[in-house]
């Protein structure tokens, strides 16, 4: 809209790559990925602030520029003016917004429902806080910008604070978010916002009812708009809870599914109803709970697994159960005491086991009395020491079906993923035997490690009941896998390629994380109220009411206790005031507001207390399964279920598909080679600034496009939208596509085997094992053995040509599988290029070609006989070569066929020399498109070597997709993950079908 | 205080039974060797000697019944793991009345009983490892799917993973226990192979001990207050390489014992007793 906006050129690509490269880390929360693109937008807006000339493409052609090339339309949209009377009030600009741009953006249901997303963050973000300059919001900002051009100077600043230093944004996250809290109750705060005060007077205000671990209610009320890490900081606060890490908040959806409240989330558009109802829940168990800080975060979870047993979820033996029992009479109860009139004569009452009876109640008295002078809280602990040995202890059950299509259950854990049919394990994945997490629709897949014996990958599928019980399990191993296994929590789109699938990534902080916090922790132990035995005491009539507190521990001697004036507000009362008028259905507007008033001074005094933990205090988030009664009942969905009809009939309908090939070359001074990878960024880039070596970089953009079927799934959600997503689990693979984490795999996994092989033939076997066992990650070593890089590169190439041609491998699906046939051929053009540029592109053409064919769902054979075709290229003004484009061969009839190409300057003409193969490596990656990344290192004379990485994507989507966004996606991942290297070239090649009429 | 998986290898009694006549010619047995009867009653003698005297186990000897060849071998009749005993359902029709009078004599050590009467399912006890945190049930011959999931469900607290035994009679004839966190497994590819999963599908770390020969990977482990840890392995006689690898473990109180008869039917160390662990009662 201004010419702020309009700012954008085709500037030296290098030094964008770099840039974006910087971004990475900011964009780390990111959810979606209009967000992604709209940044980047801002980023080019922002940082260049270089006024070129639009090209004279017309908007046909536009459209399938990457976005930085173009004019920045969707931005122009965002004026609060245009508002109309929306049917759903709080979604009403963004609708605006969404048409305005109509002609770019095409109005596809999903990208509406993201940019929505996108708009109520910002608005929330700016409700939040000036200084909360979190690292989501980037893209937001980007529009905040234009608007505060007109109307408040200090929004600028505000942004230009959040593109500054994103390590401080980092820190200040807690604070943020806690004034987030304080925001939602001073409504002062709101109205800070420009947007807001246009919109609305005020702030509509929802009653949440949580219920808590002790079966108790809690009832807040929360801003309509508020995340879920809102009410779930309020739940904490009201826990006095501090390693909230580990715990969620669940609701039922829909689908009467049990879902993880994600707290970056607005709840209201997670719930998607009115019952604004939940329940707090821990999330992770920690799988040593003797290492947890605090006795009351012991004491929470050991309310969650006596709940887990008594319902079975968590099943034990009967001595088991008795023993369990016996630890929570102690705790809630204290010495047995055989005099007094014993509250245990009404044990029948309180639900210990599943299947309770007499005996094992005698058991569960006999075993209390040798617990006599136990503390609660060592009665706690015993009690955790024992459950967590159990079996399903923190194991995460899921309904599927085996590739056979018998019926089994996936457990997801804090060690891996695991197979049970009946009750036994047949199978288990550790995380670091896995490569890659998928799903597709209502399959999930695991991509495999090769075993020592083993050459291959393997990808190994399972069926569940619908695509939402598979991207729900697939989060729950995203999120498992990154609380247990990863140091920080993975950026949701970091150096992941043109990704139109669920960018969703666990967002809090991981176990590592959250332990380092609680070691910070310096507070008194908080006194709390075990409220079980207050539910105990209604049940039991005439039960002493025994008021236990936590004043032993060893560490807080009972007087300091009561030192602290929040311990005497909770001795004064035990609780029972304060639980009380919270759980009043309806809390007049006086209590209300002193609710508020008091929790953001609990909020301060909590920050006070954890000033020295500059962490994200964010807890956990999103749909993860449900936890219902008994093994069976663990499960998240029930199998009989019809399934959904999806996308899958593709019979009458198209498909889009679209290429882009991304293609990098760089030049290394050293023989040695290039790796081309963003992951220990310094390495290859003080290496190549040493060398003062040229670096060249190529990169092609393809898209194909296709017509392909409308989702016949109305796309409700974020989520329900998304059908596949994938995600690497290993520290690293988050890059695979470079050859570096490969590596570093290939070396995990031998590692692996010399621990196997370590036998104890030594004299002390007993005492051996622990000095022998190995740390099981010693995930991020970069190795740089030039020779063995090679030599690694060259197999893994060919294990992927084999892994993807093996077609007799039931569970690969055809889609996942990625078009062996094209590689080859890639490999060639690597090896004659970059000579022969001007072939390349046909050759990409017909490759891709060659995966439309190869992919079942795309029936090409419908296709009546209309070609159009339309070739353009855009040449960077830098640009010195603006050759390029090569004709298409188009054999699918009836549809159009648009090839851009976009070529940066060429550096030297170094292209033509000979130069001997180093290595070549495809790697093929997938979710809703298909990336193929081809890496060939050659050496060339004078001892230079030259990366060049090719990068083929073909995007798969209906008509609606934006191109512009995938494309510019595209090229943005591709330059997070090559930052030292430059893009030279984009190619892009569309189809679509005719009939179904573009723009 | 006793919590659970404590004391892995501590025993107080053990049942054994008594060699009937029968065994030299009717137990059944993989190949076609001759039995010395008189040579094998000597043996069992003295392997329920070591029990008894050496290591102090109280030792119940059930009778032997001339009907019933193979009843010398009670560790394929109830699997103990703490106060439940799982009455198993042998995998070899002629041997399931040896379960009658095991099941009498746990009843009488006040275990509780679980009884697999599924008609479908099958287990030996010989398939079944207990490494202290969890089980692994071989599927063998003598033991299917569904008698794996009934222990699975008589011992709720532990993981049961199944392995596949593709040679052998049983899970143990070419592995066992030989301390807490220690397997002892055979040097043959199956052996090994079996190992693999085992690790695989565990979510402990376990160090193996291979031994030259897979029966002599059979053993006895015991963990026994004022003896410590106590290995029962195969002679020197019989199994000369994989003793040398056993006296490499300077912790253990080793004590070989005879077993050259019994193993030509099929019968390996743990095969003649079933541990039980009386003061493990909570």
């Amino acid at each position: 809209m201004t010419t702020e906006a309009g700012s954008e050129k085709a500037e030296e690509v290098k030094e964008k790559a770099e840039e974006s490269a910087a971004q990475t880390d900011q964009s780390e929360k990111a959810t979606e990925e209009t967000q992604e693109v709209t940044k980047a937008e801002s980023e080019v807006n922002e940082k260049e602030k270089e006024k070129e000339k639009e090209g004279k493409e017309g908007k046909g052609i536009s459209r399938y520029l990457p976005t930085w090339l173009k004019k920045q339309k969707s931005q122009s949209q965002t004026s609060p003016t245009k508002e109309a009377p929306p049917a759903e009030e709080p979604d009403s600009k963004v609708t605006q917004e969404e048409e305005a741009p109509a002609p770019e953006v095409n109005g596809h249901a999903e990208e509406v429902e993201e940019k929505e997303e996108v708009k109520s963050e910002q608005v929330r973000e700016k409700e939040e806080s000036h200084s909360n300059a979190s690292a989501d919001t980037e893209p937001v900002k980007e529009e905040k910008v234009e608007e505060s051009a007109e109307k408040s100077p200090e929004e600028t600043k505000e942004t230009t604070e959040g593109e500054g230093a994103e390590e401080e944004k980092k820190g200040q996250q807690p604070e943020g978010e806690a004034e987030g809290g304080e925001g939602g109750e001073g409504q002062t705060s709101i109205f800070q916002s420009p947007l807001r005060l246009v919109r609305k007077s005020k702030m509509k205000l929802v009653v949440c009812h949580v219920t808590l671990l002790d079966g108790t209610d809690f009832t807040c009320e929360v801003e309509k708009r508020a995340k879920g890490q809102y009410l779930f900081f309020k739940m904490c606060e009201h826990l006095n809870l501090l390693e909230k890490d580990y715990f969620g908040l669940t609701y039922i959806d829909t689908h009467e599914q049990k879902c993880w409240l994600d707290p970056t989330k607005e709840i209201k558009r997670q719930i998607r109803s009115n019952n604004w109802q939940f329940s707090f829940n821990v999330k992770f168990y920690p799988p040593d709970p003797s290492l947890l800080t605090e006795d009351i975060t012991r004491y929470l979870l050991c309310l969650q697994l006596r709940e887990d047993v008594a319902s079975g979820r968590l099943p034990c033996s009967f001595v088991t159960h008795a023993l369990l029992g016996s630890y929570t009479l102690q705790a809630e109860f204290g010495d047995y005491e055989p005099d007094q009139p014993r509250p245990l004569d009404n044990i029948g009452q309180l639900t210990f086991a599943p299947n309770q009876n007499k005996e094992m109640e005698e058991k569960i008295l006999e075993l209390h009395k040798s617990h006599r002078g136990m503390t609660p809280a060592q009665a706690d602990a015993q009690f955790l020491e024992n459950a967590k040995k159990l079996s399903m202890y923190g194991v995460d059950l899921h309904h599927a079906k085996d590739s056979e299509g018998v019926d089994i259950m996936l457990g997801v854990c804090a060690n891996g993923l695991l197979v049970y049919k009946d009750r036994l394990r047949i199978n288990r994945f550790a995380w670091p035997k896995i490569l890659k997490i998928s799903y597709k629709r209502n399959n999930f897949y695991i991509k495999i490690r090769p075993g020592e014996t083993e050459q291959f990958e393997s990808t190994v599928g399972f069926k569940l009941q619908n695509h939402r019980s598979a991207k729900r399990l697939w989060k729950v191993c995203v999120e498992n896998h990154s609380f247990f296994r990863l140091n920080a929590p993975e950026p949701p789109n970091k150096a992941r390629f043109l990704t139109l699938g669920s960018k969703f990534r666990y967002s809090g902080r991981t176990q590592a994380q959250t332990r380092l916090a609680s070691s910070l922790i310096d507070r008194p132990a908080p006194k709390f109220e075990r409220t079980s035995s207050k539910r105990i005491s209604r049940s039991l009539d005439g039960a002493p009411m025994i008021s236990i507190t936590e004043a032993e521990n060893g560490r807080e001697p009972h007087l300091e206790l009561h030192s602290d004036s929040k311990v005497k507000e909770v001795d004064v009362s035990p609780g029972d005031a304060e639980a009380t008028s919270l759980q009043s259905p309806g809390p007049s507007e006086a209590d209300l507001s002193q609710d508020h008033d008091k929790t953001q001074d609990e909020v301060l005094k909590h920050q006070a207390n954890i000033s020295q933990l500059k962490r994200s205090f964010m807890e956990a988030p999103p749909p993860s399964p449900p936890q219902p009664n008994q093994w069976e009942k663990r499960l998240t969905s029930s199998p009989a279920t019809t399934i959904r009809i999806q996308q899958q009939q593709v019979t009458t309908e198209v498909e889009i598909e679209e290429t882009v090939v991304v293609q990098e070359v760089s030049r290394a001074a050293k023989p040695g080679l290039v790796t081309v990878t963003p992951i220990p960024p310094a390495e290859p880039t003080t290496e190549q600034e040493t060398s003062k070596q040229e670096v060249k970089a190529e990169e092609k953009v393809v898209t194909v496009g296709k017509e392909e079927p409308k989702k016949q799934e109305s796309v409700s959600s974020e989520s329900e939208s998304e059908e596949e997503a994938e995600y690497h689990p290993n520290v690293s693979v988050s890059i695979s596509h470079t050859q570096i984490p490969e590596e570093k795999e290939e070396e995990e996994e031998q590692e692996d085997d010399k621990r196997g092989e370590q036998e104890v033939s030594a004299p002390d076997a007993l005492s051996l094992p622990a000095e022998v066992s190995k740390p099981e990650e010693e995930a991020n070593r970069v190795e740089e053995d030039a020779g063995a890089e090679k030599k690694t590169d060259a197999e893994e190439k060919e294990d992927e040509r084999e892994t993807e041609e093996s077609t007799d491998d039931p569970m690969i699906t055809p889609d996942e599988a990625p078009n062996g046939l094209t590689l080859p051929e890639e490999g060639e053009t690597g090896m004659s290029a970059p000579a022969e540029e001007e072939e390349e592109p046909k050759v990409n053409g017909e490759a891709s070609l060659v995966e439309v064919e190869q992919r079942p769902q795309v029936i090409c054979c419908s296709e009546p006989p209309v070609v159009k075709t339309e070739m353009v290229t855009i040449s960077d003004t830098f640009a010195a070569q603006k050759t390029e484009i090569a004709t298409k061969e188009v054999p699918i009839v009836h549809t159009e066929t648009k090839t851009i190409t976009y070529e940066a300057a060429q550096l030297d003409g170094n292209d033509g020399e000979p130069g001997v193969l180093m290595t070549a490596q495809t790697i093929t990656s997938e979710s809703l498109c298909t990336t193929t990344t081809t890496h060939i290192t050659k050496t060339l004379k004078g001892g230079l070597s030259e990366t060049r990485i090719e990068k083929r994507i073909v995007i798969t989507g209906d008509c609606d997709i934006d191109h512009d966004q995938a494309l510019a996606q595209a090229i943005k991942e591709a330059k997070e993950q090559h930052p030292d290297m430059s893009v030279t070239r984009v190619v892009v090649h569309k189809e679509t079908e005719l009939a179904e009429e573009e723009d | 205080m006793a919590g659970l998986m404590a004391g892995f290898g501590h025993y107080t009694h053990a049942v054994v039974r008594g060699i009937p006549a029968s065994l030299a010619k009717e137990a059944l047995r993989s190949s076609q060797a001759e039995v010395d009867l008189a040579q094998a009653l000597r043996e069992h003698e003295a392997y329920v000697e070591v029990l008894r005297t050496r290591l102090g186990l109280e030792v119940v000897e059930l009778p032997a019944d001339e009907s019933l060849p193979d009843c010398v071998f009670v560790e394929d009749a109830a699997v103990v793991c703490g106060d439940t005993a799982l009455i198993t359902r042998p995998g070899a029709e002629s041997r399931r009345r040896e379960t009658e009078a095991m099941k009498d004599a746990l009843k009488d050590l006040n275990l509780n009983i679980v009884e697999m009467t599924d008609e479908n399912a099958t287990l030996d006890g010989g398939d079944v490892l207990f490494t202290g945190r969890e089980f692994f049930v071989g599927l063998s011959k003598r033991t299917n799917q569904r008698g794996a999931e009934i222990l699975a469900d008589a011992f709720k607290d532990y993981a049961v993973s199944t392995v596949p035994v593709m040679e052998g009679l049983h899970l143990k004839s070419f592995c066992s226990m030989g301390g807490p966190g220690l397997i002892i497994i055979g040097s043959s590819e199956p052996a090994q192979k079996a190992l693999k999963i085992m690790q695989q599908m565990s979510d402990h770390r376990y160090d193996k001990l291979t031994v030259a020969d897979d029966l002599a990977a059979n053993c006895v482990y015991m963990n026994l207050p004022n003896k410590g840890h106590v290995l029962l392995h195969c002679t020197a006689d019989q199994f000369p390489e994989s003793v040398k690898v056993f006296e490499k473990l300077k912790d253990h109180m080793l004590i070989p014992v005879s077993n050259t008869e019994k193993v030509k039917v099929d019968g390996a160390l743990t095969c003649c007793s079933v541990l039980i662990n009386k003061k493990a009662n909570l």
